[in-house]
């Protein structure tokens, strides 16, 4: 089922949460709302499940206005953050809830009942716990839960407020990985809610990235992360450096080097370079080579991040290296080397007030 | 690793007062306070809980049980039982829609409104009697209408009620309210994502979250109702064997000076008072233990 | 693009039945409380500024504030000191029956009040198990209002001051320790200033019961005009004159003391909350 959201504007108070957000979710996508706390995801999530009402704006489900349809008519999957499981029930009540609270004439027999539970435990890897309360188990297995609980009621779409926030590094890879093969299977539409980036970047098929309750852009983890339409997504994604002068004729002049910058407009500008978008010499081969001192190398697995201090504005730069270009440039602190972006991209003006 | 550390910073500068544990008094202090709290537990709590019944008891069992089963007692527990009967339901459902008002809607004033809810707890007893009696007493503002209807309100049972009510409304939503504000109301919008409507939300999710809180309030209110006596003298009349509760019934012994008989009654009343203490804290531990889990 | 005015928008509440539990609340509050408390100050009114004057002067009331005012002061201050060291205690030793004296704690507000009364009446009479050992009269005189005030009086301040105590950070006595603080140190210093808010809360609370306390005094009194005559007695007895107007002037004037407590309280709690919302 595809959603489409139209001009969706919302506040709390005097606080402007959302402003007419525009978006449009094919069906059967995997979608992640991404963005600082704050950034209007969460409420934008709940505006699609009925939780809450925006001030203005349409919400469609199939081209079907849906805006002021209640949430209990919507038949959405929502896993809530904390996962508001029904502590007061068992793991198989919690799943068979959605089903056991339709009216008569809709409700299936007990068998059909727990029969389709029976198949979701199985599907969660939970079938020797139905039985047990919510108190009894770890944080990934009530998440899991969770999920089998939204899904039991076959929903139109699957909505995720920060689903994997509670847990810990290890057990969030996993359910991550889990949640993408079961996306691929059920195919349900399915919108989730992250400040984690990488989670983003991992899971999802297009990724929306929020600031401010607006959305800064949209595209595949690939298109977001390589090609960012604004200072906001670089330095939202991943690790940059900036670099604060001013273009002339195509050229970004900051402190004594100069890089090239084509296409983009004259007037104070500042380049963005990713970490890994570095090229360090140990002697300088064009105008764009910085010279640095190595202040601080730092190994993390197969990464090297390397910091250095540019000699001409005494500002740091962040490099990481792979584990190999680092041994095979055999540098050590406090040498001096030369630094290449290999890839620059100028937003003019935006950091000028700054 | 900390705490050693801690202690021998500590002992550097006090070498003298330092015991083992540094957050704790030494155990000749714990001894002194404890038995000061002893002491005057005993002396307001214990000895007058012992006296009633020593006293109840002072001319034998068959007084105790004359007392006991004298007509005029007799019909006090049944009016006190009948005013329990009434109240305690209609109270319990105030006390959870209002909680539920409180708890999971957002609107303007809601402290204003729990501070009207708590009202009774400061007022003193006579005044809610004498509100009554202003209100449907043969010279109150609508005396004049019930006397025209044949109805009696006041020295008659409805006044006990009402009156009983107004003391005791506050117990069942003020055990609520918290209670229902530390759950919030995550559960209750899952279930509504999964198509339940707000009777079935609350019915299958709500309640059975809140339903110890809601006895816990049941047991106290009850407790209340039992034992008002302030509000429910001004507006009984006390008359025997038709308007009188309990308490009304062992103020009328009392000063016709059958203290046994007062004690007879009163002891009936405290072994009611000591069950509820022995539900609450089965209550209590039964929850305690549960949130425990819950972590 | 229309630009929303916030606020004109009708919010709608996504869980359903916010009128019917609002109108409902609304309802039974206006029926109980609200218009049977109005008719405390429209009776007032209507009997004249002089009268209501004249009334509430009176040597004889004006005795029985005094009386109920101090009385109920004395109480509320012996269990703050007592509820105090009570929670103290309950909340950080172990000795046996620990259990059972928690639970005794709330005695006071299951036992019904004229139990109460005739029970205390009884110990603290002349000849009787505790009044034997005084060499002063105890029941009868201000000193057994004060008893049966602390009695019923006793768990407000133990009620509000343990959950506060079973919360401090255990850290923060800790590190009073390692700085050097001795335990009295501690207390005075990082305890007790914890503990304020809910002393005080405990203490109005209690203040306001025992002001208003009618049960358990009325035995124990004796109930001598200007000596030992509490406030709500004379409500009482002027209602038994048929005095209506009179016993309503009185009440008038205890309820404006108890929302003035009511609305101390309500000042506490929102500064507690403060504080805590502050750190």
């Amino acid at each position: 089922m595809s959603i489409i959201i139209e001009n969706v504007t919302k506040y709390y108070g005097s606080y402007q949460a959302l402003r007419n957000i525009d978006l449009e979710i094919k069906s059967g996508e995997l979608v992640a709302l991404l963005g600082p706390s704050g950034s209007g995801k969460t409420s934008l999530l709940r505006i699609i499940a009925g939780l809450e009402q925006a001030e203005n704006g349409k919400i469609l489900f199939n081209e079907e206005n849906y805006t002021h349809k209640h949430v209990k008519d919507r038949n959405v999957g929502f896993v809530f953050q904390h996962y508001a499981l029904f502590r007061n029930m068992t793991i198989f009540d919690n799943i068979a809830y959605g089903l056991k609270v339709r009216p008569r004439k809709t409700r299936p027999s007990k068998e059909v009942i727990e029969e389709k539970v029976t198949e979701l435990l199985q599907l969660v890897k939970l079938e020797g716990y139905k039985d047990r309360y919510p108190s009894q188990l770890s944080g990934g297995q009530r998440q899991r839960v969770a999920l089998a609980r939204a899904l039991a009621v076959e929903p139109n779409v699957l909505l995720l407020d920060e689903p994997f926030g509670a847990l810990d590094a290890k057990v969030r890879k996993e359910l991550r990985r889990w949640l993408r093969r079961l996306h691929d299977e059920f195919n349900v539409t399915s919108v989730f809610v992250t400040h984690d980036q990488e989670e983003a970047m991992d899971v999802a098929d297009r990724v929306v990235i929020m600031n401010e309750g607006k959305i800064e852009q949209i595209g595949t983890p690939e298109e977001v992360y390589d090609h960012p339409e604004n200072p906001f997504v670089y330095d939202f994604l991943g690790s940059v450096n900036l670099f604060k002068g001013n273009v002339h004729k195509g050229k970004l002049v900051t402190g004594n080097v100069e890089m090239n910058a084509p296409g983009s407009e004259d007037g104070a500008g500042t380049g963005y370079v990713r970490a890994h978008n570095f090229i360090i010499e140990r002697e300088p081969a064009e105008k764009d080579s910085i010279a640095s001192i190595v202040d601080h190398i730092h190994t993390i697995g197969p990464i090297v991040r390397i910091e250095v201090i540019r000699q001409d504005t005494n500002e740091p730069l962040e490099i990481e290296l792979t584990k190999e270009q680092y041994l095979n440039l055999e540098i050590s602190k406090e040498e001096r080397v030369f630094v290449r972006p290999k890839e620059l991209k100028v937003f003019v003006d935006f950091m000028a007030g700054i | 690793m900390m705490e050693h550390d801690n202690s021998v910073v500590a002992k550097a500068n006090h070498p003298v007062i330092i015991t083992r544990n540094a957050t704790k008094e030494p155990k000749s202090i714990q001894w002194i306070l404890i038995s000061i709290v002893l002491l005057f537990l005993t002396l307001f709590l214990v000895v007058p809980l012992i006296a009633i019944f020593v006293k109840a008891f002072e001319k034998g069992a068959e007084a105790y049980f004359a007392a006991i089963a004298h007509p005029d007692a007799v019909a006090a527990i049944k009016l006190t039982l009948i005013v329990v009967l009434i109240t305690l339901p209609l109270n319990a459902i105030f006390g959870v829609v209002a909680a539920w008002t409180i708890t999971k809607y957002d609107f303007k004033g809601k402290n204003f409104l729990i501070t009207l809810i708590d009202l009774p707890f400061s007022v003193s007893p006579v005044i809610a009697g004498l509100i009554f009696v202003l209100l449907f007493g043969l010279h109150g503002t609508l005396g004049p209408l019930l006397q025209s209807l044949d109805i009696k309100v006041i020295f008659s049972i409805p006044g006990i009620v009402i009156a009983s009510i107004f003391i005791t409304f506050p117990f069942i939503a003020r055990e609520l309210i918290p209670l229902m504000q530390s759950q919030g109301t995550s559960e209750e919008e899952a279930s509504l994502t999964l198509g339940a409507g707000g009777f079935k939300t609350f019915w299958y999710v709500t309640l059975p979250n809140i339903k110890w809180g809601l006895l816990y309030g049941i047991i106290l209110c009850n407790a209340r109702i039992i034992g008002e006596f302030g509000a429910v003298s001004v507006v009984s009349g006390h008359i025997r064997g038709m308007t009188n509760t309990m308490p009304l019934h062992i103020e009328i012994l009392y000063n016709e000076y059958q203290f046994s008989a007062a004690f007879a009654v009163a002891s009936l009343m405290s072994i009611f008072a000591i069950i509820t203490l022995i539900i609450k804290s089965f209550i209590e531990w039964k929850t305690d233990f549960k949130s425990t889990k819950a972590r | 693009m229309n630009i929303v005015t916030e606020g004109k928008q009708t919010k709608k509440r996504t869980i359903p039945g916010f009128g019917l539990t609002m109108g409902f609340t609304l309802l039974y509050l206006t029926i109980i409380v609200m218009i049977p408390l109005s008719m405390v100050f429209l009776n007032t009114f209507s009997m004249g500024f002089q009268d209501f004057w004249a009334t509430i002067t009176e040597p004889r009331v004006l005795a029985s504030y005094k009386l109920s005012f101090l009385t109920a002061l004395t109480a509320s201050f012996v269990n703050a000191v007592f509820g105090v060291l009570i929670a103290w205690v309950l909340t950080r030793y172990e000795f046996p029956g620990k259990r059972i004296i928690d639970g005794l704690v709330d005695l006071p507000f299951a036992l019904p009040t004229a139990v109460a009364g005739i029970t205390l009446t009884t110990l603290y009479s002349p000849n009787g198990w505790i009044g034997q050992f005084f060499s002063f009269k105890v029941a009868f005189t201000p000193a057994g209002i004060i008893i049966a005030l602390i009695f019923i009086g006793l768990p407000f301040v133990v009620r509000m001051v343990q959950p506060v105590l079973e919360n401090i950070e255990k850290g923060m006595e800790e590190a009073s320790a390692s700085l050097g603080a001795n335990r009295m140190q501690t207390f005075i210093k990082i305890i007790f200033p914890e503990l304020i808010p809910a002393i005080l809360t405990g203490f109005a609370l209690s203040f306001a019961r025992a002001l208003g306390e009618y049960g358990s005094v009325v035995f124990i009194a004796g109930n001598m005009p200007f000596k030992t005559e509490i406030s709500p007695l004379i409500i009482m007895t002027k209602l038994e004159q048929y005095d209506y107007e009179g016993a309503t002037a009185v009440a008038a004037v205890m309820l404006i003391i108890t929302f003035i407590i009511l609305f101390t309280i309500n000042i506490l709690q929102w500064w507690t909350g403060k504080r805590y919302s502050g750190k």
